[in-house]
């Protein structure tokens, strides 16, 4: 993962469900790259279009609600999502991006502070996030060192695959 | 410390717990099915490890894309088929289990005071057995295969306390539609949700498994309610050994974020509106609507219950012109019992069809899904757009007795509207 990146902004409302980032009738695709073609149809069929350059996606309180499936994120990702932050998430979703190595932050007043198609700026060491459009920063809560080291090393199974090479 | 921590603490070999904590929690068992099983196979093998850590405690159900409706679906099957086979796992085989929250407590499967993951969301339901269960992703699945360990945040626990006696026909389900309504859907968002009060000590293991199924649908890590005597009529014979229930007690300075009380007495059938779980009305308050599609079934309502009393509703009369109503009981086990009772011939005789033991129309991947423009009441878990098939069809949540009232009268009514 980078530790710094910068992208434009695609704003989403509250609780955006697992159903519109990718429907049920997808989850027979195994290939990331065909799941990703699907990403978000539920709610605007040009998203994978405008995801493309690389996006960062903002969203309002309960991202990701809803089923458990992670070719929800993996659409996400593989679409040119580089990020998402939001109000709050939906925990199977924040644990499931982040097994992935999609970056999730929790951000509180980032949905009212950002506008579809702002440049925002997001170090994600040092927790700070900069709406370069409008001049708006935040600082969050830095997630737990074990979390942002699953991130660095590109999800949960690369991290284990350290970890038990390491014993 | 409530049931939650108490489990949590012991899963994690500490004394106690407190909500903010992380914990390292060893897993009793851990499920994945059709469509979230396959990219945790794949997970497993990237991490190397050959066999998973213990092969009695993982459980492979084939329960979604069932039976397979296209070569990619069959292709998935396989892949699992051969997984389970080489690991030497619990599988259950299209026609030998059914929806995997139905089949995991049914083939003993989960224990009071268990930690239980699932790869899938809707596995909270096993909090009805007094267990700490709750849904992850498929590559956390694979992680758990590998060690047999998860971190888990320890959640502030809402407590959600109900009185009264339900009217005829007032379910569960209208209990839990109501609660999420009040809630809202991020409502216990990273939290557990603890059910109590005498309405759920007088519940049913089938109305318990309704309420922690649905705790998700508030955000909650978890759902539980207290293991009883009812707990132990259902499990005994199907587990091994039943566990000290005094132990998975919350005690009485246990320590809540806050407390939420529900009177059911004068509860009427609720419904969730489309499209967000929390968007629920008494169905007096619904209006004028018209269904092409009712169905009666999932992990939330396709219990023998649910289905006695759909049929109770439905008894010699007939599924409303224009509407096609399905029935999928929540596994073989429910079927047979269903069949022997009769209902079948009763949904049959009134114009529904009956399918083999499966998720069905309700994640919109297989058999009865919407076109553009339809409506249906289904007794399942979610309403959000495009759940059931098209993103312009609407999904309406409601109790089986409601959907099965709601198919003859071809809109939604109350059960209470149909005559004898």
């Amino acid at each position: 993962m980078e530790s710094k990146i910068k992208a434009k902004a695609i704003v989403f409302g509250n609780n955006i469900d697992t159903d519109v980032i990718l429907p049920g009738k997808y989850l027979i695709l195994v290939d990331p790259y065909d799941l990703a073609k699907h990403a978000l149809e539920g709610l605007d069929t040009q998203f994978v279009e405008k995801a493309k350059p690389g996006v960062i996606l903002v969203g309002g309180k309960n991202f990701g609600c809803g089923s458990s499936r992670e070719q929800a994120p993996l659409a996400l990702k593989y679409s040119g999502v580089r990020c998402v932050i939001a109000e709050s998430f939906a925990r199977i979703f924040f644990r499931n991006a982040i097994n992935i190595g999609l970056p999730v932050i929790e951000c509180k007043g980032i949905s009212s502070a950002v506008k579809t198609g702002d440049e925002l700026a997001v170090d994600f060491e040092a927790g700070k996030i900069e709406n370069l459009s409008n001049g708006k920063k935040f600082q969050v809560e830095k997630l737990p060192p074990f979390i942002m080291q699953i991130l660095a090393d590109g999800g949960l199974i690369e991290n284990l695959r350290r970890r038990i090479n390491k014993k | 410390m409530n049931i939650t921590e108490k489990i949590l603490a012991k899963a994690s070999g500490k004394k106690a717990v407190h909500p903010g904590e992380i914990v390292d929690a060893n897993v009793d068992m851990v499920m994945v099915h059709d469509l979230t099983g396959p990219l945790a196979v794949e997970a497993f093998k990237k991490i190397g490890t050959p066999k998973v850590w213990d092969n009695k405690k993982v459980v492979v159900i084939l329960d979604h894309q069932v039976p397979a409706e296209s070569v990619k679906a069959a292709e998935l099957h396989k892949t699992m088929r051969q997984f389970a086979k080489d690991q030497n796992l619990t599988f259950y085989e299209v026609g030998r289990g059914g929806i995997c929250h139905q089949v995991m407590p049914e083939k003993g499967h989960v224990s009071p005071g268990n930690v239980v993951v699932g790869a899938d969301s809707h596995t909270c339901t096993y909090g009805a057995f007094g267990a700490f269960a709750t849904g992850i992703g498929s590559t956390e699945a694979a992680a758990v295969m590998a060690t047999g360990k998860i971190w888990f945040k320890v959640p502030p626990t809402i407590k959600i306390e109900v009185k009264g006696k339900f009217q005829k026909y007032v379910t569960p389900k209208d209990l839990i539609l109501n609660i999420i309504g009040t809630l809202s859907v991020d409502g216990a968002i990273y939290r557990a949700a603890e059910f109590t009060g005498p309405t759920v000590k007088a519940m049913s293991i089938a109305g318990r498994m309704t309420m922690c199924n649905m705790a998700v649908e508030m955000g909650a890590k978890n759902g539980i309610i207290a293991p009883d005597e009812t707990t132990e009529e259902f499990l005994a014979g199907r587990i091994p050994k039943m566990p000290d229930l005094k132990a998975l007690q919350s005690d009485p300075d246990a320590e809540y974020e806050r407390t939420v009380e529900f009177d059911v007495a004068k509860l009427e059938p609720q419904v969730a509106c489309p499209s967000s779980v929390d968007n629920v009305k008494p169905v007096s308050e619904v209006g004028n609507v018209p269904v092409e599609q009712a169905f009666i079934g999932s992990c939330t309502n396709g219990r023998l219950e649910d289905l006695r009393v759909a049929a109770q509703v439905m008894k010699g009369k007939k599924v409303k012109d224009g509407v096609r109503a399905l029935v999928i009981p929540a596994s073989q086990e429910v079927w047979k019992q269903a069949d022997q009772e009769g209902l079948m011939q009763i949904f049959t005789d009134a114009g529904a069809i009956v399918c083999g033991s499966a998720c069905g129309p309700c994640l919109g991947g297989h058999i009865g899904l919407l076109a553009a423009g339809e409506s249906c009441v289904s007794t399942s878990n979610r309403n959000f757009i495009g759940r059931m098939g098209s993103t312009q069809a609407n999904v309406y949540l409601a109790s089986p007795a409601t959907v099965a009232a709601s198919a003859i009268a071809g809109r939604i009514i109350s059960p209470w509207e149909v005559k004898a």
